[in-house]
């Protein structure tokens, strides 16, 4: 499924991951049939909405949603190690060692009753068998690595001591600490204010060439996207609903909702539309999916056939990378994105009721 | 502009004290929220608020709809001075100035029924019986939920309808203006669009005025007449919108337009960009002169001496800037000083490109 | 920190004056209220009335009566009506056996608490927690004079394995003083073990679904110090200022009710006592004893909260 590319720098590879939680009101199909993979170096970007499934397929490859009531099918292997169906122990040692996660928010997801310098030693002395004193020279480093004034003295303060972009600093010197293999960012400049968010993208984007971790960026700002990302992987209602290079999905996307995102963006860059086109309808429920494509129920190009399930494929043969989950040809698609000169996805006839 | 604007700012102080002592409390030192912000608002106009966290727009609309007490400064509505109004004089001013707020989660109590919530003001505001109902379920359908749907809870929306609930409220006692707390920015892409296209119908249908509070500059170009750019209490720009986009005169302005990620990968890498470096500083003891001198690139000696005033160039584009970018040296000699300055400001012109030492204002373009 | 003391200093003299104004009010206003015609006996002549009446102070006006009292209070030597006894003395005579058993039942209630609550928090939604709930909700709702009554029949009369009730000073014997103690400290604690254990519960798990928990599993460090380190010291910190302020309040006569079935000779039973009988002077003593441990272990545990979250500052 997906497409060839040279093992040697094949870090992680997920096939056809799917998780599903038992609720009161019934399964819920967080994640339905996905495959990806992250070589060395390169940022992939899963990008979706909320309840699309990005965030569940990160903390899935960490254990992290691991629970009586949670269900895991398919193989994520990191390096040929599978990591759904590891034990507990083997867990902790990739855990913060070969996966690192950054998180959305900075303001909670630090201990607020800890010294920021305690939190990176708790990390460090995990996985390594360092003094006290060891690991905090190497927090003083990492601090110092990702921009953080004072590092040395700011290690003694606590989390409420610092601004949100300095917090997320902290998040991303402790993910560094034990120099993992794999990156997770979910969300992580979402909760900080634009100048901040292009420093700490810049910062991300320059570890990454620094160390040559894999980086999966799970998000919903397209933009963010296009200033780090390597590949996209689009998600909708559980599933990749589209996956290509920045490029193929930025400047040829095949699928009807990758065309919806783009088109509903408010962007800086372009005079402003006298309205924006907004993807009528609400994303679909977990508990019981449309039959077929999950997307139909919103789709103006829905046709007959999109009741049977789509499958992840290359649908152009000029572009092995690129895969998606349509039915409709290539050449009408290319046709149909086309909305007032720019791609975006035509009003769905008939009442959609929001 | 019409004639009477429908809103008037004027040189509106909102500070916070910070209170200590042993025994009795003494004010030691102010947060200074909003220092001397200026604005007016016509009738059915969208004037938009930008800014990053810390900056003051939030206080600044409260300040407006009068939840919180301005320090000092007047608040006009209509004509009307309401800065210092009792309760009693409000009331009247609170039906026409509504207010939607950010987290349509958090303003919208859990337990009561949408029609509950919806008919809440009305209500209050002397409508009886069944005709609540029947307005509560056209208000409904206005907003594009369905009127069926009013015995239900908050919790059994999603949150873009949520936030439908919230404009609905707002619009349930015919207001002149809404005060929007970032309506949009909780919400899912795909569904800001829709939230944001609603808010453009009903201000055609019903002739509303707009404060939009956001905290980038790629939403609210889509809804605004003009923009005013807060940084640290005061505004340091304001121009007819699509002017701030394509001739942003502030350094922070261009920052702020220059940190925003385009979603065009080409174009991404192709840009050339002014980063802003560093945070926004203490707002109890902010710098002096220029607030934004400490992250300036271009700041110089001038910039930590003398308060800038608002400049006001051609086609009523407003900046508080010693070193403009984008501007000719004629166009700075053909400025004047805004009536909108801060009191405090000083009283020069801008200075020519020549003095700033290699400063050439096509340096650091928008895009460039 | 000198505003913090001094604030709460001054708090504490206006609750203290407070609290004492009200109880003293609340005694004049009671119907047959009369020290004096309770002191003179039941075939007292009205003479004798009015002659206590005088001698007692009882004729002054009301603010003169506080003030005779509060001076007596503070001076030491505050007499009781009915048994004219010094009322310190009797007080503190009765202190030891109060705080023997509010610090043991303090301890044991803390700890059950805590540990039940965790289990429950851990097991959330399993049998174990289920078990737990329906015994925490017995526990609150069973009344401390049925639970001691039961418990002394049974465990006491019948089989007994518990002495009948008493006190023994721990100076005499300190494994009597356990022997005696061990049922009222059960007894006592059966109530708050309960609602601590339910506190705690609901804590434990609002913490577990905190952002920095997932950070701390995200670190890869064990699931022990992250329940250890990150949930429950994070959930201990609420727990901390209720178990003061309930600590306080029996140790101010909340305990009355354990105390009199189990006939301990407290300072609740003290004051249970002297309600009874009507007797202001005790009774003002112990309410502003209890009022003077409220306001100092509120303020002690403010400066430990102050020391477990940094967040915190100390302002009175």
């Amino acid at each position: 499924m997906t497409p060839a590319m040279s093992d040697a720098e094949r870090l992680l590879d997920v096939d056809d991951l799917r998780v599903s939680f038992r609720t009161e009101e019934g399964v819920v199909h967080a994640v339905d049939g996905v495959s990806f993979h992250v070589d060395r170096g390169e940022v992939l970007a899963i990008v979706g909405e909320s309840g699309s499934g990005k965030t569940v397929t990160g903390m899935s490859l960490m254990g992290l949603n691991r629970s009586p009531n949670a269900t895991f099918r398919g193989r994520a292997t990191l390096k040929g190690r599978e990591l759904l169906s590891a034990s507990d122990a083997e867990l902790r040692r990739v855990r913060g060692g070969e996966i690192a996660m950054i998180f959305q928010d900075p303001m909670t997801a630090l201990n607020p009753v800890q010294r920021i310098g305690d939190q990176i030693v708790e990390q460090i002395r995990a996985h390594e068998p360092l003094s006290k004193a060891q690991a905090l020279d190497r927090s003083v480093e990492l601090m110092e690595r990702v921009g953080v004034p004072r590092a040395a003295e700011r290690l003694r303060s606590y989390p409420h001591e610092f601004s949100g972009g300095m917090r997320q600093r902290v998040m991303i010197a402790m993910a560094l600490s034990c120099s993992p293999e794999l990156l997770i960012a979910d969300e992580p400049t979402t909760a900080l204010d634009v100048t901040i968010q292009a420093q700490i993208l810049r910062e991300l984007d320059q570890l990454r060439r620094e160390t040559q971790a894999g980086v999966i960026l799970v998000t919903h700002d397209l933009g963010v996207v296009a200033e780090i990302a390597d590949r996209i992987a689009v998600m909708y209602g559980g599933r990749i609903v589209e996956q290509g290079t920045l490029d193929e999905l930025f400047y040829d996307p095949q699928h009807p909702y990758t065309w919806g995102l783009l088109g509903s963006i408010t962007r800086v860059d372009r005079d402003r539309p006298g309205r924006l086109p907004a993807i009528a309808g609400l994303p679909p429920s977990l508990l019981a999916p449309p039959s077929g494509c999950h997307f139909r129920p919103r789709c103006p190009h829905e046709f007959d056939k999109c009741v049977q399930r789509p499958e992840l494929e290359v649908r152009d043969p000029a572009q092995p990378d690129h895969c998606d989950r349509c039915w409709l040809a290539v050449e009408d698609k290319r046709r149909l994105r086309v909305v007032d000169g720019e791609i975006g996805l035509a009003a769905k006839q008939g009442k959609v009721v929001a | 502009m019409t004639a009477a604007p429908l809103l008037e700012v004027e040189h509106l102080q909102l500070y916070f004290p910070i209170r200590r002592g042993v025994i009795v409390d003494r004010t030691i030192g102010h947060v200074h929220a909003v220092d001397d912000v200026s604005l007016s608002l016509g009738e059915g106009e969208t004037l938009g608020i930008v800014g990053e966290s810390g900056c003051g727009k939030t206080t600044l609309s409260r300040a407006i709809v009068r939840l919180l007490e301005p320090t000092g400064g007047a608040i006009r509505f209509r004509g009307r001075e309401i800065t210092r109004a009792g309760r009693r004089e409000l009331a009247p001013v609170r039906r026409e100035l509504q207010m939607v707020f950010q987290d349509p989660q958090a303003s919208l109590n859990p337990r009561k029924r949408v029609g509950q919530i919806v008919g809440a003001p009305l209500v209050l505001h002397g409508v009886k019986g069944a005709a609540v109902e029947r307005r509560v379920r056209e208000l409904l359908g206005r907003v594009g939920l369905n009127p069926e749907h009013v015995n239900r809870f908050p919790h059994e929306f999603s949150g873009g309808q949520r936030q439908r609930i919230g404009i609905a409220r707002a619009l349930a006692v015919e207001p002149k203006l809404m005060m929007l707390d970032e309506p949009v920015s909780a919400l899912d892409v795909s569904i800001q669009a829709q939230v944001i296209n609603l808010l453009d119908d009903l201000q055609d249908e019903f002739g509303l005025a707009y404060v939009f509070v956001a905290h980038d500059l790629s939403v609210v170009r889509h809804v605004s007449d003009r923009i005013a750019v807060m940084y640290l209490g005061k505004i340091v720009e304001s121009s007819p919108a699509e002017e701030l986009y394509t001739k942003p005169i502030h350094p922070y302005t261009v920052g702020l337009l220059g940190a925003i990620p385009i979603p065009d990968p080409r174009q991404n890498r192709a840009r050339r960009r002014l980063v802003v470096a560093g945070e926004p500083p203490n707002p109890i003891e902010p710098p002096s002169g220029c607030r934004f001198r400490t992250r300036c690139p271009r700041a110089t000696d001038v910039c930590a001496a003398v308060e800038p005033q608002l400049t006001e160039y051609a086609g009523g584009h407003v900046a508080a800037c010693h070193h403009p970018l984008n501007v000719t040296d004629a166009e700075i000699a053909a400025a004047r000083r805004s009536p909108l300055s801060p009191l405090s400001s000083g009283d020069q012109l801008p200075q020519p490109h020549a003095s700033l030492p290699g400063g050439d204002a096509a340096e650091v373009a928008a895009e460039g | 920190m000198a505003r913090f003391v001094v604030r709460r200093l001054l708090s504490m003299v206006l609750v203290l004056f407070a609290i004492s104004i009200l109880t003293f009010l609340i005694f004049q206003a009671i119907p047959n209220g009369d020290p004096a015609v309770r002191m003179a006996g039941r075939l007292a002549t009205p003479e004798q009335i009015a002659q206590i009446r005088q001698s007692w102070g009882f004729d002054d006006p009301i603010w003169q009566q506080y003030l005779t009292t509060m001076g007596k209070i503070f001076s030491g030597d505050v007499v009781s009506y009915t048994q004219q006894l010094n009322v310190l003395d009797q007080i503190k005579q009765a202190l030891p056996a109060t705080l023997s058993l509010s610090i043991g039942a303090g301890i044991i209630w803390l700890f059950f608490g805590v540990l039940f609550g965790l289990i429950s928090a851990i097991k959330a939604g399993r049998f174990t927690d289920r078990a737990l709930t329906v015994l925490a909700l017995v526990g609150v709702s069973t009344p401390v004079f049925l639970l001691g009554a039961v418990a002394l029949y049974f465990l006491a009369f019948k089989l007994t394995i518990f002495p009948n009730g008493g006190y023994v000073p721990l100076t005499d014997d300190p494994v009597d003083w356990l022997y005696h103690l061990i049922l009222p400290w059960c007894v006592l604690s059966v109530l708050f073990i309960g609602v601590y254990s339910r506190v705690l519960r609901s804590n434990v798990l609002d913490t577990m679904s905190e952002d920095y928990v997932r950070t701390a599993r995200a670190k890869g460090i064990s699931e022990r110090r992250v329940m250890v380190r990150h949930v429950l010291r994070n959930s201990m910190i609420p727990i901390i200022s209720l178990w003061s302020l309930d600590f306080a309040a029996v140790i101010g006569g909340g305990a009355i009710l354990t105390e009199s079935v189990f006939n301990l000779q407290g300072v609740g039973q003290y004051a249970a006592d002297s309600i009874q009988q009507l007797d202001v002077p005790p009774v003002l003593v112990v309410v502003m004893l209890g009022a003077f441990a409220v306001v100092i272990l509120s303020a002690l545990t403010d400066v430990i909260f102050a020391f477990l979250d940094p967040r915190i500052r100390l302002t009175g």
